[in-house]
């Protein structure tokens, strides 16, 4: 059987086209990070060109409104820069943020879950107390403890040009036990089972029968995860960005976005803080609703009435 | 002539928080290419931590405290994890319970097998398959080719099983340990199962071990019993002598225990009381407080396993010392 009858006739796809809140989701989804991606080529203006920039422009309302202009779709924020542009911009970092501080996280805490759960013994007890312990941390804190470092120990300029990079391991290395947790238990669940002691009989070592036999049964769970762990990463990227402590104002993200405007917001230039925030809520929203249907789908026990 | 498998003294321990228990005692047997040897007990006896210590998979906290495990002239209890990966699904493979189990749910049969070829082999992908191909029609899968790209929950229990014979006959093993092969599938599965594993051993180049509470699948397919009770041996001989003529009260009582023809309608008989707990085995011969025949010795001293040339086997029983004095 090939790989797309194979699809076609999957139970995942069945309850896809069957539930239109996915669907939605799924086209929001869809949508938001094509518009991001191919932000340099359909945004109007690049906030990154600075020539383009005139500061004449700042906080120009959007179009509709009385004093706006046709050119600035959205408006403008406070530097004159195009804010619908700026929030295409900034939604491609978010995305980019999330996406590979949750890649991050799933490899470390997948391989360490992986590990202390087929080991076992004093090893398992050492992970899991450090995952205890880095959990007992909160994701902010550490951010903000190593941003400080960072930029005390290379300088403000560094730190602008390492943002994205910086902020990745941080949220990755923040949240990685969520993902060792979960892997563990399913590893210490799959381990009785008998395939793994005839994986044994068989003769193989243990990192294959880890990678090999356990690893794909116990990915539904990982898969639901990651999706709540992309929206939580952006979130906590968008948190830190509105803390100063993320992207700077020059390459905004979404939060450094709201940040931004957050301090006209009271001179009347609401639309700075109001656009960006919610594209930020839209793209939260859609990804936990289709980590949701995710998690029902691969559950069957779970019983939605 | 060197044998196939010879257990020497093995025993065999768990390390538990409040001191060892002993899970297999001095077990001895030896077994040659083409016999079919039945291990069987009551739950708990040691047959299958007998049999898993021959391929050295004793987990945690457990290990063989001493004893020699001879495999065509090498002693496994004596070697390193890596050569004993070597052997295992190599030179020993084992069938395990319940072939729902013992499949990966997330993996073709094509690639569990091929799997299996690869540890051991250095073969590509195409011979591994074709290797695969013919191992299924010796279990008598029809169509094995098309077979080999469906996932476990795609065949019926019983062809499951055959599959898991089949994996286990990949490398062509001189020795087959399968615990408890049909105790999951129903009776007609289980004929043809044991008729599988009959034909294979015909060949008279494997040895199979089969662990076992079920005294007719014994009966069926194995020249020779062990009977275990409590880690220790207390009967063994060849299948019919013992199956006809049960000499230790222990299989005097399990084989009294099989419903029969006999007694339509009675109650059926069983040996009162159970097995010990591990670990407070009685003093003496493990067996006494159950035991019909029970004299005072029993309670002081531990029955030795002896050869009774006149009942073509050996017995671990004072009953048999005292009829036969003098005897080997």
């Amino acid at each position: 059987m090939g790989t797309l009858a194979r699809i076609r006739q999957s139970y995942i796809l069945y309850s896809f086209v069957r539930d239109w809140v996915a669907i939605t989701c799924f086209i929001v989804v869809c949508i938001l990070i094509l518009i991001s991606f191919l932000s340099p080529f359909i945004a109007p203006h690049n906030p990154y060109e600075s020539a383009s920039i005139n500061v004449m422009n700042a906080e120009t309302p959007p179009m509709w409104m009385e004093g706006g202009s046709s050119e600035f779709i959205l408006g403008t924020d406070s530097q004159g820069r195009d804010l619908f542009s700026t929030l295409l911009f900034g939604m491609r970092i978010s995305i980019i943020i999330g996406c590979c501080a949750v890649i991050l996280q799933a490899f470390l805490g997948v391989i360490i879950g992986l590990v202390s759960g087929y080991i076992g013994g004093r090893l398992d007890s050492f992970l899991m107390r450090m995952a205890d312990v880095q959990l007992s941390f909160s994701t902010m804190m550490v951010a903000i403890f190593l941003g400080a470092i960072f930029q005390a120990a290379f300088g403000v300029a560094m730190y602008e040009r390492f943002a994205v990079v910086l902020l990745v391991f941080i949220i990755g290395l923040a949240e990685w036990p969520q993902y060792a947790r979960t892997v563990r238990a399913s590893v210490l669940a799959e381990k009785q089972k008998e395939y793994v002691e005839a994986a044994r009989v068989i003769g193989l070592n243990s990192a294959r029968i880890m990678l090999r036999h356990i690893l794909p049964n116990t990915l539904s769970p990982v898969l639901v995860i990651s999706t709540v762990q992309v929206a939580n990463a952006i979130m906590s990227e968008a948190a830190l960005s509105f803390l100063g402590l993320g992207m700077p104002v020059t390459r905004p993200s979404l939060g450094s976005l709201i940040n931004s405007g957050f301090e006209f917001i009271f001179s009347g230039s609401w639309w700075i803080t109001l656009f960006p925030g919610i594209f930020l809520v839209l793209l939260i929203l859609v990804i936990n609703l289709l980590g949701d249907w995710l998690r029902d789908v691969l559950n069957p026990k779970l019983y939605k009435g | 002539m060197e044998h196939l498998l010879e257990l020497q003294n093995i025993v065999v321990r768990f390390a538990l928080r409040f001191g060892d228990l002993t899970a297999v005692d001095d077990v001895s047997f030896t077994l040659d290419r083409g016999d079919r040897m039945g291990l069987v007990g009551e739950s708990g006896a040691g047959k299958s931590v007998t049999g898993f210590s021959i391929i050295g998979l004793i987990s945690r906290p457990g290990y063989i405290a001493s004893g020699r495990i001879l495999f065509e002239g090498t002693d496994l209890a004596h070697l390193n994890e890596e050569a004993l990966r070597n052997i295992r699904g190599n030179r020993i493979s084992m069938i395990f319970q319940d072939p729902m189990m013992t499949l990966n749910p997330v993996l073709t049969i094509g690639t569990q097998m091929t799997e299996t070829l690869q540890a051991h082999m250095d073969i590509t992908d195409e011979e591994a398959a074709a290797m695969a191909v013919d191992r299924l029609r010796m279990v008598h899968i029809p169509s094995p080719e098309k077979r080999l790209n469906q996932y476990p929950h795609e065949f019926s229990g019983g062809m499951r099983q055959r599959i898991v014979i089949a994996i286990a006959l990949l490398m062509d093993p001189a020795l087959i340990i399968a615990d408890e092969p049909t105790t999951a599938l129903d009776v007609t599965i289980q004929a043809e199962i044991l008729d599988l594993l009959l034909e294979l051993c015909a060949t008279g180049k494997t040895g199979l071990i089969l662990i076992t509470h079920d005294l007719a699948v014994v009966s069926q397919v194995t020249d020779k019993i062990t009977v275990m009770y409590a880690g220790r041996i207390v009967e063994m001989g060849s299948t019919d002598t013992i199956i006809h003529d049960p000499r230790h009260p222990y299989t005097q009582g399990l084989i009294n225990a099989l419903p029969g023809s006999r007694h339509t309608g009675s109650r059926l008989n069983q040996i009162p009381g159970m097995m010990p707990n591990l670990l407070t085995i009685p003093p003496g011969c493990s067996f006494h407080p159950r035991c019909p025949f029970m004299m005072d010795i029993c309670t002081k001293q531990a029955p030795r396993l002896k050869y009774y040339k006149e009942h073509e086997r050996q017995i671990s029983c004072f009953l048999m010392e005292n009829q036969n004095k003098g005897s080997i």
